[in-house]
């Protein structure tokens, strides 16, 4: 062997550096792929907020065909005088009854989860696995529950959530129905997506 | 040695001249014609071979449908509907497509159950276990993106449940299932992705990895019915005794298989390629509507399973919320068998001279597996939860509890050549 030639000891240090830096390069490398799987400027933009007319909702229906926001259905609900009134008294069987693990903005932060009692608006999205709900609006026996209430039942898994969009305890679905940023103007427009704070009730 | 050559033929001259540029002859005796294989195969050895024919036709019918599928979300249910009724033939190379899908998960399902019936994951086989096993992940990864692909109700709404599972990892699972759309909902975006997965990156893993599997095979040698290494006596030209040259011995085997079962594959094709909803779901011939989920959502039956599993987890754990422990459970399922090799202590390979238990456990596995197949089909149901539960017990224990009740049961003395055979 040549003197010259580096050491063993030398040698392996050159090769961990080696492969630190090349480590590092194909790290850096990797930033521009996952980066590009990042929702896009256009898939952004369709986020924009909304505006419903809700000239048509009637006591005990939900808003047909259901608006859309962000491609997620809304759920808006007029719901009867007797119906506010079992929300606010029955809440034994609901897994977050005060919303407190749930995702709402502060002026849904009660009992019927809206900003109007009577109206509620939530996204139409389990929050298990983001499946639809149906909406079962009577209170009367369904195949699924003999004790139905009225609210929603999620056909995936089994999930039910109340009239105010509030889940039952022991089902998969973790949390309450979302409620998404929202807004009357008046009694007839309603916007999802933005809330300007100049139409405060 | 110049005038030897000049009196052979064209092929041996040819053949001469290939080897010394290529391996050709060394490569075919290695992997064929002095590959010794235990005489003793049985029925289940054919299972192997069957989806290494599968994988050619997935490969090739789905070349040809890239040429007329548009991966867009407003192009993507028309031109599989094009591909149906306006190209020439094109609903068989479809069905061809969609039938191999299930076809793969038979077949591998039934090769898998080999394996743990034999011991096939024992030593030395450690390696071809574990590439097998990511053989497998990658098949059910390929099967999730291109069910996406015909943007059908059910494409869209069983990739919007899988989906939301990355979300349910603790802290980062919202940005993560965002990122992995491409959007916040399933769109377009996510569809032309799946699409690049499907028909690019993981067919190109999925070869290289068969490929992998079938090297450390031909190393290490098969396993057979027996559990018995084959190399343990040999000749005195070091060929196993109860060895015979896979070809032309199992070569013409296999393609007796491979024509029993391209028979069933063209019943299947020709008669009912939807097989009654369970191959190609109903609501999969209506095209995604985002804001409208099926009454019923069910994954296809190769993931059903693990979909029972994943729905029989109802109750938090330790602050985390049953949503994530469903998925621990899930994932697990789906993974532990990677742990075989190292949980089973039996001293013998076989379930032919493993113990009571081991026979016991062996089909309780299957019977859970296909009670918790059944279950993943149907709608949820308080009786289907405590059955589905009961059975995700089940299908754990012959797991966990294998190291346990391989070492205590009483095993039957091993032969020491095989039996039955040529």
């Amino acid at each position: 062997m040549d003197d010259t030639n580096p050491s063993p000891v030398t040698r392996r240090y050159l090769l961990i550096a080696t492969s630190a830096v090349t480590t590092v390069g194909a790290a850096g490398a990797a930033v521009p792929f996952a980066r590009s799987w990042s929702p896009s400027e256009k898939a952004k933009a369709l986020g924009a907020p909304i505006e419903v007319d809700i000239t048509k909702l009637k006591p005990g229906e939900i808003l047909k065909p259901a608006p859309e926001w962000r491609g997620r259905g809304i759920v808006v609900i007029y719901r009867t005088s007797e119906a506010i009134e079992r929300l606010e008294a029955e809440n034994r069987r609901l897994a977050d009854p005060t919303s407190k693990r749930s995702v709402q903005p502060n002026y849904a932060k009660n009992s019927t989860r809206s900003r109007r009692p009577e109206i509620g608006v939530y996204l139409s999205q389990c929050t298990h696995l983001g499946c639809v709900p149906k909406y079962y609006g009577e209170a009367k026996p369904e195949p699924f529950d003999a004790r139905w209430k009225g609210g929603f039942f999620c056909p995936c898994h089994g999930s039910k959530f109340d009239l105010a969009g509030r889940v039952e305890k022991n089902l998969p679905a973790p949390t309450n129905l979302e409620v998404p940023v929202h807004q009357f103007e008046n009694d007839a427009i309603l916007h999802v997506g933005i809330d300007t704070e100049e139409f405060d009730e | 040695m110049s005038e030897s050559l000049e009196n052979r033929g064209f092929i041996a001259r040819s053949m001469t001249w290939i080897n010394a540029r290529f391996p050709w002859t060394p490569t075919m005796e290695k992997h064929a014609t002095k590959y010794y294989a235990p005489k003793n195969f049985n029925v289940w050895y054919v299972f192997g071979v069957l989806a290494f024919v599968v994988l050619i036709i997935q490969l090739v019918t789905g070349l040809f449908l890239t040429m007329n599928y548009v991966p867009t979300a407003e192009g993507a249910f028309g031109s599989i509907e094009y591909a149906m009724h306006e190209v020439d033939l094109g609903w068989l190379i479809r069905y061809a497509h969609s039938t191999g899908a299930s076809a793969f998960f038979v077949v591998i399902y039934l090769h898998m159950f080999r394996g743990f019936a034999y011991g096939s994951y024992r030593k030395p086989r450690e390696l071809i276990w574990l590439i097998g096993m990511g053989i497998y992940l990658v098949l059910m990864a390929e099967g999730f993106f291109g069910y996406l692909l015909p943007w059908g109700n059910m494409s869209y709404w069983g990739a919007q449940v899988i989906v939301s599972l990355v979300g349910a990892v603790p802290i980062v699972g919202a940005d993560l299932a965002e990122w992995v759309r491409g959007d916040f909902v399933l769109s377009g975006i996510t569809l032309n992705r799946f699409f690049a997965l499907h028909v690019f990156a993981l067919p190109g893993v999925l070869v290289v990895l068969v490929f992998v599997h079938m090297v450390a095979l031909h190393h290490v040698g098969s396993n057979n019915p027996d559990g018995i290494e084959i190399k343990n006596k040999k000749d005195e030209k070091g060929v196993p005794l109860d060895g015979i040259p896979f070809h032309p011995y199992y070569t013409v085997h296999d393609f007796f298989a491979v024509m029993v079962f391209l028979i069933l594959f063209c019943a299947v094709m020709f008669f009912a390629p939807e097989m009654f909803g369970y191959f190609i779901e109903k609501p999969n011939f209506e095209i995604a509507n985002p804001i409208a989920t099926p009454d019923h959502i069910a994954p296809v039956w190769y993931y059903t399973p693990f979909y029972a599993m994943l729905r029989a987890v109802t109750f938090p754990l330790f602050g985390l919320d049953a949503k994530f422990w469903g998925l621990v459970v899930m994932a697990g399922a789906i993974l532990i068998p990677i742990a075989l090799p190292w949980l089973d202590k039996s001293p013998v390979k076989s379930i032919r001279y493993k113990g009571r238990i081991s026979k016991f456990m062996l089909g309780m596995l299957v019977i859970s597996f296909i009670v918790l197949g059944y279950l993943g089909t149907i709608p949820p149901s308080g009786f289907g939860t405590a059955t589905a539960q009961i059975a995700t017990l089940v299908y754990f224990s012959y797991f966990l509890l294998m190291p346990w009740y391989t070492q205590r049961e009483k095993t039957k003395p091993v032969p020491e050549r095989v039996t039955g055979g040529h």
